[in-house]
């Protein structure tokens, strides 16, 4: 599981390590795994930061990149953001702070990426993971929709509570 | 970085593939046939400009000209565009469509899964990123084909014809231009012609489960690459670029 060491120390590195994601704002940006460093240089006060899209087109990356600035500014720090597509980022980065908090929000956390890349369109969809609602707990839940809220979400319902629910699609 | 006009040539076909056919997916938000289908078709666009934004400045570097991403998405000309007539086309039914993306994606996994071992680094780079996108894509795709293929009288007819309807533009996927030579020449890109088995094997697998029937086509579109396109795509650019040309250098 993924930990949150990329992060440097300092309470700089701090505050950007706990900059919400503007779109679900119950996890950080460092529990998320997009931020992928942060390094401060405390003698010239500067920053540099790292980070990667969940996906490609994610509208989310400009917001986050002008609040790292805002931290970073308002701290008198200059500060540097740059973004990384490679190696592409994966829901198995998100660290068990941020599964918690997502399930707490009611959105059911990914499960593990199985995806070996190899493998064509699915012609027949198959129950491959069980997601558990974050609402009851029950495991009998049916995906709604491939694509739910977000391009990072799925949309599900709970056949027990009858509640709809996100799933974060694991990638 | 010195120019590399073959890269460049073979990278912005890449790239505008993904732009024409994110613009022409985005118009399905609010005119799908349910509220889901808005949001999944409105997210596989945005999947699709992402790596058109990440791919215009890198083709900007190749060529030598610093060009930036809107510069490529918004004031070129339809002669300057390179992509393939399939992604220009008008949005026909929603079965149409679904036999579009069917293709396109199932096309786009065989292409980023090539990509990965491409030495031009930044391409490898949003192929890693794109592919893990555009399997969800063509799942998507397949589940409604099968879904419309093998559901009613009425829907398995409209399914035939969407995929048939999109057969005289498949071919041009799959053509060796001079870019794309060049390109696996040098290690950067792969021939498109080396696709194709693997593509239609698979489209063809999700028809066979849809019970569809795959024809050959009549006829075959072609020059998009060359900057050649159909009526559609000059309507097409009129309406993506209008605001950025009337209003030279706005933000907001």
């Amino acid at each position: 599981m993924a930990t949150r060491s990329v992060v440097g120390r300092g309470a700089v590195a701090e505050a950007i390590s706990w900059i919400p994601d503007p779109e679900v704002p119950v996890i950080s940006i460092a529990d998320l795994g997009i931020l992928r460093s942060v390094e401060v240089d405390e003698k010239a006060h500067r920053v540099v930061a790292t980070i990667t899209p969940t996906y490609s087109g994610c509208p989310a990356m400009e917001a986050i990149a002008d609040r790292i600035r805002w931290e970073a500014d308002s701290r008198g720090y200059t500060v540097d953001v740059r973004t990384r597509l490679a190696p592409a980022w994966t829901t198995d980065w998100m660290t068990d702070e941020g599964r918690a908090a997502l399930e707490r929000f009611g959105i059911a956390p990914p499960g593990r990426v199985q995806d070996d890349g190899t493998r064509g369109p699915v012609p027949v969809q198959l129950t491959v993971h069980v997601v558990a609602c974050p609402h009851c707990g029950s495991a009998d839940t049916t995906e709604i929709a491939h694509f739910g809220s977000t391009a990072c979400k799925a949309l599900r319902r709970c056949n027990a509570c009858l509640e709809p629910f996100d799933e974060f699609k694991a990638i | 970085m010195a120019a590399q006009p073959s890269s460049a040539a073979y990278v912005l076909g890449l790239a505008d593939d993904a732009m024409v056919y994110a613009q022409r997916l985005g118009e399905w938000m609010t005119n799908a046939p349910q509220l889901e289908e808005d949001m999944a078709l409105g997210n596989i666009a945005l999947d699709l400009l992402g790596q058109a934004r990440a791919l215009y400045p890198h083709v900007g570097s190749l060529d030598g000209t610093g060009r930036s991403e809107d510069d490529f998405a918004m004031l070129r000309d339809e002669r300057d565009w390179r992509n393939v007539h399939l992604v220009e086309q008008e949005r026909g039914d929603f079965g149409q469509e679904m036999a579009r993306l069917l293709w396109f994606s199932t096309y786009q996994r065989e292409l980023y899964a090539a990509l990965l071992g491409s030495s031009d680094p930044v391409l490898s780079g949003v192929a890693g990123k794109a592919l893990k996108e555009v399997r969800y894509h063509g799942d998507h795709a397949a589940l409604w084909v099968v879904r419309l293929g093998d559901g009613t009288e009425e829907s398995h007819r409209r399914m035939q014809a969407g995929l048939d309807g999109v057969l005289p533009y498949l071919p041009e996927l799959f053509v060796d231009d001079e870019a794309s030579v060049a390109a696996a020449a040098a290690g950067i890109g792969v021939r498109p012609s080396s696709l194709h088995e693997a593509v239609t094997s698979q489209v063809a697998a999700v028809c066979e489960e849809a019970t569809l029937d795959l024809h050959a086509p009549s006829w075959r579109a072609r020059g998009g690459r060359a900057g050649i396109h159909s009526k559609p795509m000059g309507y097409l650019l009129a309406e993506m670029q209008h605001i950025a040309r009337s209003h030279p250098g706005a933000t907001w």
